[in-house]
Formats: C-alpha cells, structure tokens, sequence
C-alpha cells in the first residue's frame, strides 16, 4: 500500500513540472527577446526607435525608426477592422437572435468553417482575388498593397468576432428579452436597447481579441501587402508591417548577431508588448465589466 | 416614434443582418471557387509524387505532404501529454492559490501570443542554442509549443464537465486520486479532450508564420527519414510557390491549397461534429 501512495505522489509532482513548461515558455519568450533588443538598444537609441520615421535595415544608410512597421500594422487593424467588425457584430445578432434552430445549426458551422481555413490561403486569395479586384476599380494601385491584405485579414476575423459575441448575447437571460418585449418594443429595439447593452463586455472584448490578432497576422501580409515600409496610413500603397518584416529578415541571409538581425528581435519584442497589453486590456473589460445574472 | 416608422427599422435591421450572413457566406463560396477553378487541373497522381521543381509543371507536394505528417504527428503528440497533463493538474490537484491563478493567467495569455513570436523562439532555443538546425524536431517542438494552450483549455473544459458525484462515488469505493483520474474523470472527458487534440492538428497542420521563421521554407527535393532532417510543409510549400511572380506558379499553389483545405476542413468538421454531438453533456 506505501507503493501505491509513492506512486501517487510522483504523478502528482509529474503533473506540476508540465504545468512548470508554460510558465517557461513565458519567460523563455521575455528572456530571448530581453536580451537580443537590449543588445539592439545599445547601438540605436530607444528614442530613436520609437520616433524614428525611416525604417532601412537592409540598406545603406541605416536607418531604424520602426514607425513605418507600426503604420502598416495600424494600417491592416483600421480596414479590417471595418470589415471584420461591423459583419462579425451582424452576423452574431442573426445566429444568437434571429435564426431559427435549423438555420443556425447550419450556418454557424459554415462561418466557423471559414475561421479554420489556414492564413496561407487568405494570403493567396488576397493577391489572386482581391488585389485584382481593386485594381480593376482603381487601376494605379500597386500590385502589393495594404488594402488588399486588411479586407483577407478582416474576412479571416469575423468568424472570431462572431463566435465571441455570440456567446456573450447567448449569456443575456432570456427574461430580459421578454420583459422588453412586454413593454410592446420591436425586436430591432430589444436587441439594440437589451441585447448589446447586456452583452457588450463580451462583444468588445471579441473586438479587441480581432484586433489583436490582425496585429499578429503574418502570412497574408508577408503575401500580399508588400514589403516597403512606409511613414503612411494610405492602402493603396505597398506597405510592411512588424510581423511582415520579421519574415523577410528571417527569409535572407541576415548573420546572427549582426545589427540587423538583432533589429528582428526589437521589432519582435515591441509586437510581442502591444498584443500582451491588447489581450490583458480585453480580460480587464470582462472582468470590469460583466453583468451577472 | 411612429409605430410605422419603428416597424420599418425593424425591418431594414433584418435585411442588414441577411446581408451580413450572405456577405460571409458568399466569400467562402468565391474563395472555394476561385482555388479549384485554378488548381484542380493540376492535381493528378504526379502532383503528390513530385518534388519541388523550377518548371511548375513539374513540381509536386511529396516532401511537403511527408514533411507535414511528421511535424503535425509529432507536434500534437508532444503537445498533447503535456496539455492534457497540465490541465488534469489545474483542474484536480492544483490548490487555490496566487500560484496557481498566474499558472491560469500565464495559459491564457499564451493562446494570444502571434505565432510568428514562437517561430522566434523556436529559431533561438531549439535551431540555435540546442543546435537542432532546421529540422523537423525543431519544427515540430515549435508547433507544439504553439498549440500547447488550445489543448490545455479544451481539456479543462473537459475535465470540468465530469460530474462532482462520479468522482465521489469512486473516492467512496476507496479508490486513490490517480486511480479516480484515470478509470473514472478522463474516460469521461475523453470526447471533449479528442476534440481539442483534433483542433491542434488542424492549428498545426495549417499554421505557417512560425516555421518560416525558423527556416522551413527552403525548396527540399528528398523525402525526410527522420526528425533531425530538413523539411518542408504544405503551408510553407504553398507559400514558396504563392510568394513567385509566375502566375503558372500561382495554379501551381492553387493545387497545394485544395488539398490543404480538404483536409483541413475534413479535420475541423470532425471537431465541430463531436463537439456538437457531446454538447449537450457539457
């Protein structure tokens, strides 16, 4: 029997030491890109990075101001999220409010679908689909543009935004919806006046969470969006972002330890804080601001 | 507000919401149509036999296919014990304290973290500082890492739905922790533990941004044998030919990614369908 509990004991402690690698993970990611920026940081002032508005790393002279990164990230953010939300938003409200059972039971597993499909494939729908399509409607685009990458990374994330604010509408007792309804409201004005209100923690976080990883987002911009940074929020130019620029620096033939292989590790460290901050800001929103019923 | 006025918003509202829905709906059917209209006259038995080539004609996604299978097998096997692992920990051992509410925290801001910053940190620890080169271990050891915190949610999920008096009734029968774990909680949870292992091979069977980073992404015209070989993907293949001008290239690519999707939507629909199946226990 004192073999059974040893045994006990050690699966116990087996299970802890997996529960240690997350945590390690962690601070291997702080660690890596700590020690590689602050390498970086001794050659380019921090100041100069962060106000910097030229972006050369690859060419003489050098230049590394990581704004024109940022723009484009914020470039990619603005549009699709003028795609991913709005239709997101809507489509939550169909399913959770409006579709019958049958519906729903097949339409939200065609629009989860779409959220399964790999960013590879939105990166090439990008450029054969959509940049041809805008440039038929505005012909001096350039081939690469910023435009083109936000609306796939926008259509890539409404099915989170769907299915996250879905969920939060689906919490919102069915008593509120009924009680309004007593009152002779119009179901438009229970969902606008009920619904959203009841359900809007959860809906804005699913924004923020969308956000977040249009930030994150590689492969269709690395495809389709160009890789010329730029100090501009224009779409229709060729523009690269930070994740965009962290595949063509590990695409080449960058030494390890030179300048511009440790401005990689800057770029990644700044992409790594902004999502960090994104994703805990989104966790404080629920927290802060969940209804309780 | 007249009555009329506010029936008509009502339903404007309503057309905006079909919209939206056939919105959706409409780019998945473009987006499928346009990919086979280009790609599936390239598929023939050759296109699965062959290597990369410089003649598009010529090139096939056997490296890729192979390369694949070893870095999602191995990947979600990794992933896998230690997910389920950690979840069984946080869900049956762990005491409520400090401790064990940053391990929660820690888990869920790992899901937000962009691929492409494991890719860095698979090129730092396991290309260069274990010297594992770019291989497929490294490959795969980075994927796992990535999926890691979609299998440790869902097997929460899962272990939480086992019911309290299940593992009550076995405690009474004078059984040991270990022992109500395995023969009562996880044959339990298992369908909500398969489902999140098959959400990880779809994660990892399509993800591409981290193993570009770590090197992946060079043309490969062999076979691998085993885990310390170079490799390929089928992600990454696709992007190597998408990323040419060529538009024979880009048809080329259209081939890769019928099959990528197929599979990958084959592999979500089997998730989706369990869940389903077992939601109503949940």
């Amino acid at each position: 029997m004192k073999l059974n509990l040893n045994k006990e004991k050690i699966i116990e402690n087996t299970l802890f030491v997996m529960n240690l690698i997350s945590i390690l993970i962690t601070i291997s990611i702080f660690i890596i890109l700590f020690s590689e920026s602050i390498m970086f940081f001794k050659k380019t002032p921090l100041l100069t990075f962060l106000t910097g508005t030229s972006w050369t790393p690859l060419f003489k002279p050098q230049n590394f101001g990581v704004l024109p990164l940022v723009l484009g990230t914020f470039t990619i953010v603005i549009f699709s999220s003028f795609i991913s939300i709005p239709i997101g938003l809507l489509s939550a409200i169909y399913i959770s409010e409006y579709a019958s059972r049958k519906v729903r039971s097949i339409v939200k597993p065609i629009i989860e679908i779409l959220g399964g499909i790999p960013s590879i494939v939105y990166g090439y729908f990008a450029l054969n689909m959509i940049t041809p399509i805008i440039r038929n409607i505005i012909p001096n685009v350039s081939i690469y543009n910023a435009l083109s990458a936000a609306i796939a990374v926008g259509i890539m994330t409404i099915p989170m935004v769907m299915s996250l604010s879905e969920d939060a509408m689906k919490a919102v007792p069915k008593s509120l919806r009924e009680n309004a309804y007593a009152l002779g409201l119009t179901k438009f004005e229970v969902v606008i006046g009920v619904v959203i209100p009841a359900a809007f923690s959860g809906i804005v976080a699913s924004f923020i969470l969308a956000i977040s990883r249009a930030i994150g987002e590689t492969m269709i911009v690395a495809l389709a969006a160009g890789s010329t940074p730029k100090f501009t929020l224009n779409p229709f130019e060729s523009i690269q972002t930070m994740t965009g620029f962290i595949v063509q620096i590990t695409q080449g033939d960058v030494v390890e330890g030179s300048i511009e292989s440790q401005s990689l590790y800057a770029v990644a460290m700044l992409l790594f804080l902004i999502t960090l901050g994104m994703n805990l800001f989104s966790k404080y929103i629920v927290d802060k601001y969940r209804e309780e019923y | 507000m007249s009555l009329k006025k506010r029936k008509n918003a009502d339903r404007i509202f309503y057309v905006m919401l079909v919209l939206a829905i056939i919105f959706t709906l409409f780019i998945l059917v473009l987006l499928f149509s346009d990919i086979f209209k280009k790609g599936l006259s390239h598929l023939n038995l050759d296109f699965f036999n062959s290597f990369s080539s410089r003649f598009p004609n010529k090139s096939g996604i056997r490296a890729a296919l192979l390369g694949s299978l070893w870095t999602v097998i191995l990947s979600v096997l990794i992933a896998t014990v230690l997910g389920i692992g950690t979840a069984i920990y946080l869900e049956e051992y762990a005491p409520k304290n400090k401790f064990t509410s940053i391990l929660k925290v820690n888990i869920s801001n790992l899901a937000g973290i962009p691929s492409v910053i494991y890719g860095i940190l698979g090129l730092s620890i396991f290309v260069r500082y274990l010297n594992f080169g770019r291989t497929i271990i490294s490959g795969s050891l980075t994927l796992a890492l990535l999926i890691l915190p979609t299998i440790i949610v869902s097997s929460q999920e899962a272990l939480k739905t086992v019911p309290k008096e299940m593992k009550e009734g076995s405690y009474a029968l004078g059984a040991t922790k270990w022992q109500t774990i395995k023969k009562i909680v996880l044959p339990y949870s298992f369908p909500g533990i398969l489902t999140g292992m098959i959400l990880g091979v779809s994660r990892a069977f399509g993800e591409s941004a981290p193993l570009v980073v770590i090197g992946g992404a060079a043309s490969i015209w062999f076979q691998p044998k085993g885990i310390f070989d170079e490799f390929t993907t089928l992600p990454l293949q696709i992007f190597n030919w998408a990323a040419r001008p060529q538009a024979e290239f880009q048809n080329i690519a259209a081939a890769g990614i019928i099959v990528l999707l197929v599979l990958v939507v084959i592999i979500n629909l089997t998730a989706i369908l369990l869940r389903n199946r077992y939601q109503d226990r949940m």
